[in-house]
């Protein structure tokens, strides 16, 4: 890999002159995410407190900008864009898999058992 | 015979990957599937209180609420401080990325600063997460805990937290002191708290203008649900029990026990993997200054310590997510 980056970001939208220079592009940008993350964080807008699959629309920004910062964290920082397809696929797949299954199970678990809670004769507030 | 053989051309190439299979070399390669099985891990972690999460989702406590903390400030500043930690750990990253490039271009004195300014940024997090469990451990408020072990917060009549210390009055009690030699042998009396639960009751009797905060969160506003000064009373009264300041692995002022646990593991196996980085970047930072990869004639030693320090910051980045936003 040594050599050769692979230099533009936002699938060819924005190409750098060089490495160091797509370092700081990337950290401008991550910081552009983390400041939005904060700021609704702080204020919460009333807009998006509806809730959506489950979850409040809020919670679901917060989640994709996660996302988006795990993958440019992984593509340009740990030079995972550089690398061979296989050992690419190898690392991301796995995980992905597995992260899905195991969040779907836990949630769908602790969903049920909050109902039990809840709706069930179960006293817990006395 | 040889009619019959099938001849497909791979005698004895058993391993065609050569010295760089997938044109990675073995150390960086292993390094990549340590990340996975460690992301793996603390994927478990970050589900697991998911399950929490959404087990006691209308008692869970409000993150805004509780990490309002800044050193040398005081007041309420939900998020800031966290932000700024964030902050330090992604330009951590940058000065290590900027590292590893100056390596490539074996570029020594470049790289030996690089590696210092990542090592300050790491110091920086670890002692910013010394204070963020510092002031979650002593608490500021205090609350009282209810019989069905939901926490009691209080308010004055503008919505914001009221001390313990600032409206609990004195009792006389009399009680008998735990001794070794009066008690069991093998146990010391527990800790005891500033105020029992009948001055912090007397308190709250004799000031009309304090109320109680419950643990569940009402949905419409998002906030927890505040009750009317006669409900109060007998909320207090009735389900009252103890005294919590502070938090513990058996207790906490904010909400249900497992909140506090979740915290201490979660960010301290975070941390302990900080650590872990920052000892491993000395190491390669002096071997930078010693010359050994410039007689290696390779930098890879700091590409693989990157990996490792950037999946570190990855993994903060859905701790901050999932406990202090989400």
């Amino acid at each position: 890999m040594a050599d050769t980056h692979k230099l533009e970001i936002f699938r060819g939208l924005i190409k750098f002159k060089s490495n160091t220079q797509k370092i700081w592009g990337v950290l401008i940008f991550l910081s552009i995410v983390t400041a939005i993350e904060v700021v609704l964080g702080i204020y919460k807008p009333e807009v998006l407190n509806g809730h959506f699959i489950g979850m409040k629309m809020l919670n679901w920004i917060f989640i994709l900008l996660t996302i988006v910062k795990a993958y440019y964290i992984t593509w340009d920082f740990m030079h995972m864009r550089d690398e061979t397809a296989s050992l690419r696929r190898m690392v991301v797949w796995t995980s992905v898999f597995l992260i899905c299954y195991l969040i779907f199970i836990l949630l769908q678990e602790g969903g049920y058992v909050g109902n039990v809670f809840t709706n069930s004769y179960l006293k817990h507030d006395f | 015979m040889d009619t019959t053989v099938v001849n497909t051309g791979t005698e004895g190439k058993t391993w065609g990957g050569g010295n760089k299979p997938l044109k990675a070399s073995y150390g960086k390669m292993m390094m990549w599937f340590f990340i996975l099985s460690d992301a793996l891990t603390f994927s478990g972690f970050l589900a697991s209180y998911g399950f929490s999460r959404f087990k006691f989702s209308e008692i869970w406590p409000i993150a805004d609420d509780v990490f309002t903390h800044v050193p040398f400030i005081h007041g309420d500043y939900p998020m800031i401080f966290v932000a700024f930690m964030t902050f330090i750990l992604i330009m951590s990253s940058v000065t290590m990325v900027l590292a590893v490039d100056a390596g490539h271009k074996m570029d020594k004195s470049k790289t030996t600063i690089y590696m210092f300014l990542t090592i300050i940024g790491g110091l920086i997090f670890l002692s910013s997460q010394a204070y963020e469990w510092t002031t979650f451990i002593k608490g500021e408020y205090g609350a009282v805990e209810t019989h069905g072990g939901n926490i009691i917060h209080f308010v004055d009549t503008d919505g914001n937290r009221v001390a313990l210390k600032d409206f609990a009055i004195a009792q006389p009690t009399d009680r008998a002191q735990h001794e070794r030699k009066n008690g069991i042998w093998y146990s010391d009396e527990k800790k005891l708290t500033s105020f029992t639960f009948n001055e912090v009751l007397a308190g709250f009797k004799a000031n009309d203008d304090i109320l109680v905060k419950t643990t569940y969160t009402d949905n419409a506003t998002g906030h927890k649900t505040v009750l009317s000064r006669a409900e109060s009373l007998t909320e207090l009264e009735t389900k009252g029990k103890n005294v919590v300041e502070g938090a513990n692995l058996v207790h906490n002022e904010y909400g249900p026990p497992l909140f506090a646990n979740y915290f201490f593991f979660i960010t301290g196996f975070h941390g302990f993997h900080v650590s872990i980085g920052v000892l491993l970047n000395i190491i390669i930072f002096f071997n930078v200054i010693l010359g050994t990869y410039e007689k290696r004639n390779s930098y890879e030693m700091v590409e693989k310590v990157g990996l490792y320090w950037h999946f570190v910051d990855l993994v903060w980045v859905f701790v901050f997510t999932f406990f202090y936003l989400v």
